[in-house]
């Protein structure tokens, strides 16, 4: 059950638990997006199991921090991570993808399972974090608002305008999160349409940014966590080098497991290497 | 006896099912050689709409955008400016929705050739969910001055229609489904734009279908014509400019009107009979459709069940059809 920490064995084992119900609950729907789930693991383990002010006994607590994931095909790592934190049974995992399950193909937004907003059109999160964290402020509150994009999703127009308003409204209480494992739907992104340099934008546009070489890394995703709540005066961006596909060898880095589902034997496999008996 | 005149270029039985976005793919790859100034665009989603085919065979002329879909539009704009013949593609609800009003102001205002080709529209699409099944792009596009609005029944005639876009000069929005449709038409079937094929001629009830609803139509008249109840199926395949004639004969003929989409009743090809038998021929009619709803996650062709899209539920339609207009000849209406 739920208890927040930064032991890093922790976490790590939360993790290790978060890619096999993900994966699982992938197989049973025999669809969905595989890569870019398991690149975000990390990220959204240290968010709901150390950095968050949350409860998920009290999924509506007025107080409570907000997170929105942006890149909304990621869901299956998000659920995964929502059930291992306490907020639905993790059999609801099973119901994936199915008609009438709230656990639906996109996330859509549900409160009582810890959905904040509904996502799956890519460059709607950060202008819908921008709005909680402008409301937020207005009313006094030390909320706090996180926001997890793609890399892919810095390709939309519609990201660079929320970009420019979180930097000119000084929105101090955000902090995005770039999941930056350089593949898109139609290839490695430097080969379709490149975004480089991503952090000297960012900071062109007003924020602060901070780059991690390994997103899959725990003490550094809690220290870059840290100096964005200490930060003032300007919105926080963590560019987090991640892997698509992270934690199974046949998925990493491969452009075609993004919208794909793993097959029995894919399954097997994956288990196998996360140290879990199919 | 109540039989109905079969077209003599439907099938007599459906023995294929078939991609159209497939079908799509390799008649752009066909087209590619004919027309050198044919350029394909598409925003990060190239092997889902099968552009990526097109892609293979022309790279030079082939241009993934990336997650752009406004961006796209626009420079396709800008290609059908210069005089290339544009072609772009993603899913229907970020082409039409996402793009709306780059469409409207750059494309369809100032009439340019550009040739919006979605797939995945509908709840076909399937486990996706609600978020990706477009439910409203014919009525986006439908309302826009100058546009017009194709939506394909099978393999056939995905293949006719974009043969025929390629020369037809103007902004025009085809809309293709996700999951294999059944093959309904035989090679000899010939597409036109403005013209709605009547399927099947019969005199108690006018169907009026498109997309994958074709299909469930034929299936559907086929049940009524076990019970004795004689239907047309008109297969309304050019939602705009619509076919009035057709559709107010067969109105006059029946009396009756049935359509069906796998789209919201509201503003899509219920909404365009509607209008035209408003102005033209008052009859009275059933939609079949989304009823103003958003969609869920689940198998694509299971969830027209689920949101009773099936050949029973236009069958159900027509009971209930024909009975409220027995019911207002008894009172003498
Ligand atoms: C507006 C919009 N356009 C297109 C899509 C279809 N789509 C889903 S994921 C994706 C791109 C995947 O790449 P990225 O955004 O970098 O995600 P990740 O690699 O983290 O999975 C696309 C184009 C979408 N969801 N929203």
């Amino acid at each position: 059950m739920f208890e927040k920490t930064k032991e890093i064995s922790v976490l790590k084992e939360v993790a290790r638990n978060v890619r096999i119900d993900l994966l699982r609950a992938l197989h049973h729907a025999k669809s969905g997006h595989t890569g870019g789930s398991l690149s975000s693991v990390e990220i959204l383990v240290t968010l709901y199991f150390s950095e968050l002010r949350h409860d998920p006994t009290h999924p509506r607590w007025e107080d409570r921090d907000r997170f929105i994931l942006s890149k909304g095909h990621g869901v299956p790592a998000l659920y995964s991570v929502l059930a291992n934190a306490g907020y639905f049974p993790r059999e609801d995992l099973m119901t994936l993808r199915k008609p009438g399950s709230r656990l639906q193909g996109h996330p859509e937004y549900d409160l009582d399972i810890g959905i904040e907003a509904t996502t799956g059109s890519l460059g709607h999160g950060l202008s819908a974090s921008n709005g909680i964290a402008l409301a937020a402020k207005m009313d006094g509150k030390n909320i706090r608002v996180y926001a997890l994009l793609s890399d892919g999703e810095l390709q939309e127009g519609a990201t660079w305008e929320a970009i420019t308003t979180s930097a000119y409204r000084k929105l101090d209480n955000l902090c995005a999160i770039v999941d930056r494992n350089r593949f898109q739907n139609d290839g490695a992104m430097d080969k379709i349409k490149d975004i480089e340099p991503v952090a000297d934008k960012w900071l062109a546009f007003g924020w602060e940014v901070e780059v991690l070489p390994d997103g899959h890394d725990f003490s550094s995703l809690l220290g870059a966590f840290d100096r964005a709540r200490r930060t003032k005066g300007k919105p926080f961006v963590i560019i987090a080098n991640t892997i698509k596909g992270k934690g199974v060898s046949i998925f990493e880095n491969q452009g075609k497991y993004h919208g794909v589902a793993p097959t029995d034997d894919e399954l097997e496999i994956a288990l196998n290497e996360l140290g879990e008996a199919a | 006896m109540s039989r109905s005149k079969v077209s003599d270029f439907v099938l007599d039985e459906v023995t294929e099912h078939v991609y159209i976005r497939e079908v799509y793919g390799k008649t752009l790859v066909e087209l590619g050689s004919k027309y050198p100034d044919l350029v394909v665009l598409d925003a990060d989603l190239t092997v889902s709409t099968k552009t990526n085919l097109f892609g293979k065979e022309f790279p030079h002329r082939f241009f993934s955008m990336g997650v752009s879909e406004q961006d796209m539009m626009a420079t396709a704009a800008g290609f059908a400016l210069y005089g290339k013949i544009p072609f772009a593609s993603t899913f229907a609800v970020f082409a039409t929705g996402r793009a709306w009003e780059h469409i409207r102001q750059s494309i369809a205002f100032p009439k340019l050739n550009v040739k919006i080709v979605s797939t995945h529209a509908g709840v076909t699409v399937g486990e996706d969910g609600a978020t990706h099944q477009a439910l409203e792009d014919i009525a986006l596009m439908r309302v826009l001055p100058n546009m017009t609005v194709i939506v394909p029944a099978d393999s056939v005639e995905t293949e006719k229609v974009i043969k025929t876009i390629i020369e037809h000069k103007g902004p025009t929005y085809v809309r293709l489904a996700r999951p294999k449709f059944p093959t309904i038409f035989k090679k000899s079937y010939g597409f036109e734009v403005g013209k709605a094929p009547v399927l099947r001629e019969g005199k108690h009830v006018g169907i009026f279908a498109l997309g994958i609803m074709v299909y469930e139509s034929l299936q559907a008249a086929k049940i009524l014509e076990k019970e004795g109840i004689s239907a047309s199926v008109v297969n309304v395949s050019t939602v705009k400019p619509i076919d009035v004639q057709t559709i107010v004969e067969i109105a006059r003929l029946t009396g009756a009107v049935v359509t069906a989409e796998d789209h919201s009743i509201i503003g899509g090809l219920g909404g365009a009979v509607a209008e035209v038998l408003g102005e033209y021929c008052p009859t009275p009619m059933k939609r079949i459709g989304m009823k103003d709803r958003f969609g869920t996650s689940g198998d694509g062709m299971k969830l027209l069940e689920y949101f009773g899209l099936k050949a029973k539920n236009i069958v159900q339609a027509v009971h209930e059809l024909l009975e409220f207009n027995s019911n207002r000849k008894s009172v003498g209406l």
